[in-house]
């Protein structure tokens, strides 16, 4: 074949083109998530041991340098490499283009690589004891911040890239009209990724100057905002990120589609103008920034980006109902669900990522982003609570799913041991929910994070406080065992997982189509992930009732807690 | 409307654009509904609630500062009780301005309030950022070096009310507690 | 496209992947940043030493 001539390749399970290069890339880049996934998840189970107060596992000094190490492999590190490969993947793929430069993304590549190393060193020496926000004044080694300055301008080429592949894909004029639909998540990603690492530039660049003793202190309410349009921008990227990664999932395990890509899109413009505001949420409770700004910001603009994941939240689990309903699986409000191929790791991972995000997640975010509400949260443990479930059971999760697709699809490798693969997500996912939860209750109880000892000066918030901690100690050590297991299993599939190159992989379970319809896949596909009824008839015979109970549900959950939440703070004293 | 079907995998068919119908146009509306709802929560609340967060400060040299709850402390109990020995005087205050200082790692000094009465709480750190978290009560607000922070409170029952640093300042953090007293 | 004139203004925006990014970048950076360093600076000095 003449591969070497046109730099492709066809996938056999899904019909679509693999650019080499950027196949290369994806490697790399999924790999080396997968790696500092792995330092973040041993960081994760010392910490998990340690805040269990009953086993109380690291000394004081050891303790605060994991959790310094865990955040920044884990929110920057990890999240951003496999995002790297999604856009690679996204902007290839999808858009039938060669990858624009593979100077830029062997830049990037080691950019971020050596970056990354140095920050993890120097942490690791005991030289960057300031957790990964690094809040002035507290300074650490320059070396800390030279690392993510590294790490944040790879990044930034390897996203300038992503974009340089879409200009010449629209010039080429390589697919038609506009793009799909995870092209767009992914740009929208792309987008919120740029105005992150700027904001990481303008925070870090003066702070690793000052490490230096080249220039005074940057004033630290000044430092504090803009680090926090690196830190939580950077979580956005995440959002936008994982929602892609549902419609492409969700694509491929039950054949989904958008009801109506225009509601799909609406909402992620939504993010792209409105989500990045909400940073403002982790200066609630600061002097010197006014109510108006706290109000406006947090709210992302009158809640426009949180009536974006509301949506999304409404859309995905939809064009499930409707795909499998048109399959023939319509008995009752949840028979499609039941009917879902609960089997199938892509798929489990992707549906426990949208309830633990949006029920998890989306609901405790917007209750301690509320202006007010803020003062009876702001840096106890709920706030770990919240976004464990966000990043870890949202995010990661549904990584961990794309990763049970694209493992075998690039390494045309099969996964390892599957029948253990299929229980992953269970794993991780009950063990993430149970730490959160346990994080959550504590930190309602005044448990304040970041903290080594709640008992150092003897005993101040009751004995229901360790119940919650050690809740927090086994769902870490749950989550830590169904992480290792995915690391194990990935890394075990690309040494040493059974070749199928030139077939397509073994299906891991979608559903057959128990309706006749018009229309066939390609042979190997997922079923009804090609041809069939246009979407929108679909979603005319068959309404979306279920989802719509589950919406109701959603939503009413929410106004629980977040009026729960009003009387809570109703009970401290007046303050102003 | 014979168009193939389009995952989001695929280019989407040219006239893509429709509005959004049936049980989707239900719940944009519903969930717009709660957002103008959720919008209109803080600022009622800024206004009517008791609990907020107006962020009033006032820039001012961490050296200024202690001196100025040094002359707090000296006013209200005839001693001179300096920051530096780490100990912590319990100064009976009278409503009006009082000082809180944050310092690796304790708090200066232990105030003495009276329930019912309104104070305006001038916190601001000596050394690094910490965190203000009064419990049980889980009041919580930022403490930051050149920030004068003021809090305008009305503590409401009596009791001891540990105040606990909840953020990083160091190795000896987890120690960082200190109190408000109320009579 | 053969007829352009008969996409949705909102359909255009979205497929301008330029005009996303400005827009992207503006907003946030005037909402959050600018509007919150103008705070910052318009901090008053404490009344008493």
């Amino acid at each position: 074949m003449s591969q070497e001539n046109t730099g492709k390749r066809i996938c056999p399970t899904t019909g679509l083109p693999i650019c080499l290069d950027a196949q290369f890339f994806i490697k790399c880049n999924a790999v080396l998530a997968v790696v500092f996934l792995l330092v973040g998840g041993i960081g994760a189970l010392l910490l998990a041991l340690t805040r269990w107060q009953a086993v109380h596992l690291l000394p004081v000094d050891w303790f605060y340098r994991i959790l310094t190490l865990h955040g920044l492999n884990m929110l920057i590190f990890w999240i951003l490499f496999f995002e790297i490969a999604i856009l690679y993947f996204a902007a290839t793929s999808l858009l039938n283009c060669k990858l624009a430069s593979t100077k830029a993304a062997w830049v990037s590549l080691l950019m971020m690589l050596i970056g990354a190393l140095m920050v993890d060193v120097i942490i690791v020496l005991g030289k960057a004891d300031v957790m990964m926000t690094s809040y002035l004044p507290l300074l650490a080694h320059p070396t800390f911040y030279f690392g993510i300055i590294l790490v944040a301008v790879g990044a930034l080429v390897g996203v300038l890239n992503y974009f340089a592949t879409l200009y010449k894909a629209k010039k080429l004029k390589t697919y038609q009209g506009s793009v799909p639909l995870v092209v767009f998540g992914a740009t929208a990603a792309a987008i919120i990724a740029v105005v992150t690492l700027l904001h990481g530039a303008i925070a870090i660049v003066p702070t690793f100057l000052h490490s230096m003793g080249w220039i005074a202190q940057p004033d630290p309410i000044w430092y504090r905002m803009t680090w926090w349009g690196l830190g939580h921008m950077s979580q956005q990227v995440n959002v936008c990120a994982m929602v892609s990664v549902w419609y492409l999932l969700g694509a491929l395990t039950t054949g989904a589609k958008p009801l109506n890509e225009t509601v799909c899109r609406g909402a992620f413009l939504l993010y792209i103008f409105f989500i990045n505001l909400a940073s403002a949420h982790h200066l609630l409770v600061d002097p010197a920034i006014s109510v108006g700004w706290k109000i406006w910001n947090t709210s992302y603009a009158m809640y426009l980006a949180v009536l974006a994941s509301m949506i999304h939240g409404f859309t995905v689990p939809a064009s499930v109902e409707v795909a499998m309903r048109h399959k023939g699986y319509g008995r009752g409000l949840f028979g499609w669900l039941a009917s879902a191929p609960w089997r199938n790791p892509g798929f489990s991972a992707f549906f426990l990522s949208l309830v633990i995000f949006g029920f998890g997640g989306g609901i405790t975010g917007v209750t301690l982003g509320t202006q007010q509400i803020n003062i009876i949260a702001h840096n106890t443990l709920r706030i770990p609570g919240h976004f464990h479930v966000t990043v870890v059971g949202g995010t990661t999760l549904a990584f961990m799913g794309l990763a049970y697709y694209v493992v075998p699809l690039m390494f045309q490798r099969e996964y390892v041991f599957k029948k253990l693969a299929r229980l992953q997500p269970y794993l991780f996912g009950i063990g993430i929910t149970t730490m959160a939860m346990g994080m959550s209750f504590a930190g309602s109880m005044g448990v304040a994070r970041r903290n080594w000892d709640i008992e150092a000066t003897g005993s101040i918030y009751g004995p229901a406080a360790h119940l919650f901690l050690a809740a927090v100690g086994i769902g870490g050590v749950l989550a830590f065992t169904g992480l290792l297991l995915f690391i194990l299993l990935t890394v075990g599939t690309v040494l040493c997982g059974r070749s199928f190159a030139g077939k397509p992989m073994e299906s891991w379970g979608t559903p057959r189509e128990l309706a006749r319809e018009e229309g066939h896949a390609p042979l190997g596909a997922p079923a009804g992930f090609r041809g069939g009824a246009p979407a929108m008839a679909m979603a005319e015979a068959h309404p979306t009732q279920g989802t719509m109970v589950l919406a109701m549900i959603f939503l009413l959950s929410f106004a629980v807690y977040y009026f729960a939440n009003w009387k809570a703070l109703a009970d401290a004293w007046p303050v102003r | 409307m014979n168009q193939a079907s389009r995952s989001s995998l695929e280019c989407p068919a040219p006239d893509w654009f429709h509005a959004p119908t049936g049980n989707e146009r239900t719940w944009i509306g519903l969930a717009l509904c709660w957002c103008m709802v959720m919008s209109l929560m803080m600022p009622y609340w800024h206004f009517k609630g008791k609990q907020n967060s107006s962020g009033e400060a006032y820039s001012v040299k961490p050296a200024d500062f202690i001196k100025r709850a040094e002359k707090f402390v000296l006013a209200n109990t005839g001693a001179e009780s300096l920051l530096d020995d780490g100990l912590s005087p319990v100064v009976p205050a009278p409503p009006g301005e009082v000082y809180l200082v944050a310092k690796q790692f304790f708090w200066f000094p232990t105030l003495k309030l009276r329930a019912g009465e309104t104070y305006r709480l001038h916190v601001s750190s000596a050394d690094f950022q910490h965190g203000f978290s009064l419990q049980p009560l889980n009041m919580n607000f930022q403490v930051v070096p050149g920030y004068d922070h003021v809090l305008t409170i009305k503590p409401q029952s009596p009791g001891t009310y540990p105040i606990v640093c909840n953020e990083f300042c160091g190795i000896g953090h987890q120690s960082m507690v200190g109190k408000i007293i109320v009579e | 496209m053969n007829e352009p004139n008969k996409k949705h203004m909102i359909q255009r925006l979205m497929d301008n992947t330029w005009l996303l990014l400005a827009l992207g970048i503006l907003i946030p950076f005037l909402s959050y940043t600018v509007w919150g360093w103008i705070e910052i600076l318009l901090v008053k000095t404490a009344p008493l030493p």
